[in-house]
């Protein structure tokens, strides 16, 4: 790492874009709004000055055509980016993204490589409303043949996106539009960040948190808390969905013994069961309390800030989730009725 | 072109009036309030009023993040539309829609989508359900040019043709004169085709394309269109074309056009600044005023009353909203499913 330089996490990943987009004429950038507005959210600020109208593509609201040009383009030698606003419009997406893109390599026993990098916002908060506020990456994560990552610091968003760019897979990027200004060291040169390899966030002994994205910060912000009680928690920064890396996970929770999971989708089938789940099936002699699971509850986010705030966990449900395996809390899982 | 009898040209405009003074009070509550991101129906009155003045109240719409003129336009409270706008308890929805979702059953709204597009689809289906119902009523689709970029315009209109639904499109082609590709502005929205009712035209959909500015003509082409789906003559594609309001240029909106001065339609002089072309030309509203002054159907005096009682409703509404309670978080669960489990 060179220095103490900072970056937003919004500016890392155009820096990671950029640098691709320089290391190979073949990566291209397409979406709505995307090229010389600079994107809804600032994120493609400069990338159409820099490399024009050739290679930073401004479309039509054309989801469905867009991405099943991509998938074309990704067999046909380009490496194209391509941008969904938000996650709540990967719906018009599915049919190029999973039976096309998740399936051609497979079909084709390995003939066709399908690089393409979806990238993609979740989130709650700014009252979007229902249309502008999912976190469906657990659906990407249920397709075989997808990769999915979700970087929680911007060194991570950086490398990650590098990784996403050069692999071979079509991969679903997905941001949480919140964490956006999120600042961090970011390495000027940069190595990609590898799929499938957990961040530690944050040592700890007594119990471990998992999370993903910015639920990652959430968890560290409990942790902070739990020490002030003296518990020590270590915060496990999955990084990707696809692969995931349970090695990590399960190595945390033989020394700890205890684990909650965290996350800013709809907990009901969402990913905290299946990382509960393999929690149970790997390391059940280890474990001295039920692995807790946070999530959304299973309901819509509304526009009203009243309602919008009720979505996410916060580091205070975490903590509490934490003590309630120690005893202290009460056990019962907390999940509104609906 | 005959123009609509004196009272429904007096409704239109008032409806229009309604719109502006709604649109610049989100405006001004959105510096105080912040409620998300949203988007303001100035310059596109005169289409929505005119259309709803065609439609009978039996009939249905649906409409898009850019609602807030058609929900007034039609009845909906003031004071439960920009309620709901803030978020609150007292809004139409509850707070849970949003600026982007205002929705008023009682006014025969189904729905309003955020999601580009999504209005033909379910205005569609509405129709499909009208006819089954046989009682003559229809369904007014609103959406903006954009939407014809997305899949679901061509998928629907083909079936609305093949199945003679009676689904009035109402195409509010806002983007004449946008400049998306300069940077910093939005959107980029763009077509191959050379004017949008080309595309209906080609499945034989009957299309009229309008200045979505005059609401006079647009009142007769859509008061023409409504007897043809009436007749069971199958589905109509209205264009409205408006110049762009320059205030939705940047991503979030500004009344960079000012508080809409009504004394102006008459005293072009006084019109001055950046954009007193489109002020001068453009404005539905001033354009409005002069053509019923003009016309004898009004004067200035009974259209300053009209802004004056229009100006009282929504400083209550203001008012009204702003002391609107948030909704209990303890209802947040509710609704989710027809049946509780």
């Amino acid at each position: 790492m060179t220095g103490d330089r900072t970056l937003t996490l919004r500016e890392a990943i155009l820096e990671a874009l950029a640098e691709e987009m320089e290391r190979d004429a073949a990566v291209l950038y397409i979406g709505e709004d995307v090229g010389a507005a600079g994107g809804v959210f600032r994120q493609t600020e400069g990338l159409f000055d820099r490399f024009g109208a050739g290679r930073v593509i401004d479309t039509p609201i054309s989801e469905a055509a867009i991405v099943g040009m991509a998938v074309g383009a990704a067999m046909t030698g380009s490496r194209p980016v391509v941008e969904i606003m938000f996650a709540d419009f990967v719906t018009q997406v599915m049919d190029p993204l999973v039976n096309q893109a998740a399936k051609l390599r497979y079909m084709s026993a390995g003939g066709f490589s399908v690089p393409l990098v979806l990238r993609t916002a979740v989130g709650v908060g700014g009252n979007l409303g229902p249309q502008h506020s999912q976190s469906p990456h657990a659906w990407f994560a249920h397709v075989p043949g997808l990769r999915v990552a979700m970087p929680a610091t911007p060194a991570d968003a950086k490398g990650l996106m590098k990784t996403a760019i050069r692999t071979d897979d079509p991969v679903v990027f997905v941001e949480d539009r919140m964490t956006y200004n999120l600042r961090g060291p970011v390495p000027a040169d940069g190595d990609p960040v590898p799929f499938g390899q957990a961040r530690v966030a944050r040592a700890g002994s007594d119990v471990t948190l998992v999370a993903i994205s910015r639920m990652v910060h959430v968890a560290e912000k409990a942790a902070a808390q739990l020490a002030e009680r003296g518990v020590s928690a270590e915060v496990i920064d999955l990084r990707t969905l696809s692969p995931l890396d349970m090695d990590t996970v399960i190595a945390s929770v033989r020394k700890t013994s205890r684990a909650v999971v965290v996350d800013g989708g709809v907990r009901q089938f969402g990913i905290t069961g299946e990382i509960a789940a393999t929690i149970g099936e790997l390391a059940f002699d280890h474990l001295d309390a039920p692995v807790r699971r946070l999530g959304a509850p299973n309901v819509p986010a509304s526009s009203a800030t009243a309602l919008e705030k009720m979505i996410l966990p916060t580091a205070e449900a975490v903590r509490d989730a934490v003590l309630s395996l120690f005893g202290t809390a009460s056990a019962t899982q907390e999940e509104p009725k609906t | 072109m005959t123009a609509p009898a004196a009272d429904r040209r007096r409704a239109i405009f008032a409806r229009m009036l309604l719109m502006r003074r709604l649109e610049e009070s989100v405006a001004l509550m959105s510096k105080d309030h912040p409620f998300g991101h949203f988007h303001l129906y100035i310059g596109q009155e005169a289409t929505g009023a005119a259309v709803i003045e065609a439609l009978r109240p039996t009939d249905l719409a649906t409409t898009t993040h850019r609602n807030h003129g058609h929900l007034v336009g039609r009845g909906a409270d003031e004071k439960a539309v920009l309620a709901e706008i803030l978020g609150r308890a007292d809004g139409c929805n509850g707070g849970r829609g949003g600026t982007l979702h205002v929705t008023d059953r009682d006014r025969g709204f189904l729905a309003t989508s955020a999601v580009v597009g999504g209005s033909i689809g379910l205005g569609t289906g509405a129709a499909h359900a009208l006819k089954r119902q046989g009682k003559g009523a229809v369904c007014a689709a609103f959406f903006g040019d954009g939407a014809m970029e997305e899949g679901i315009a061509f998928e629907t209109l083909n079936l609305a043709a093949l199945w003679r639904l009676p689904v009035l499109y109402v195409c509010e082609n806002n983007s004449r004169g946008a400049l998306g590709a300069r940077a910093g502005e939005f959107p980029t929205s763009e077509m191959a085709a050379p004017k949008l009712s080309g595309i209906p035209e080609s499945l034989g959909i009957r299309t009229a394309v309008v200045d979505g500015a005059d609401a006079d003509a647009v009142h007769a082409a859509a008061a023409d269109a409504v007897d043809a789906l009436r007749a069971g003559d199958g589905p109509v594609f209205l264009e409205a074309r408006t110049e762009r309001w320059p205030g939705s240029r940047p991503l979030w909106p500004e009344l960079l056009t000012g508080e809409t001065d009504l004394a102006l339609a008459w005293e072009p002089e006084r019109i001055a600044g950046d954009h007193a072309a489109w002020i001068r030309e453009q404005d539905p509203i001033l354009r409005y005023a002069r053509v019923l002054t003009d016309a004898g159907v009004c004067t200035r005096d009974d259209l300053a009353a009209i802004d004056r009682d229009v100006r009282d409703r929504m400083a209550a509404a203001r008012d009204f909203a702003a002391a609107s309670p948030w909704p209990d978080a303890r209802s947040a669960t509710d609704t989710v499913f027809a049946l509780e489990a």
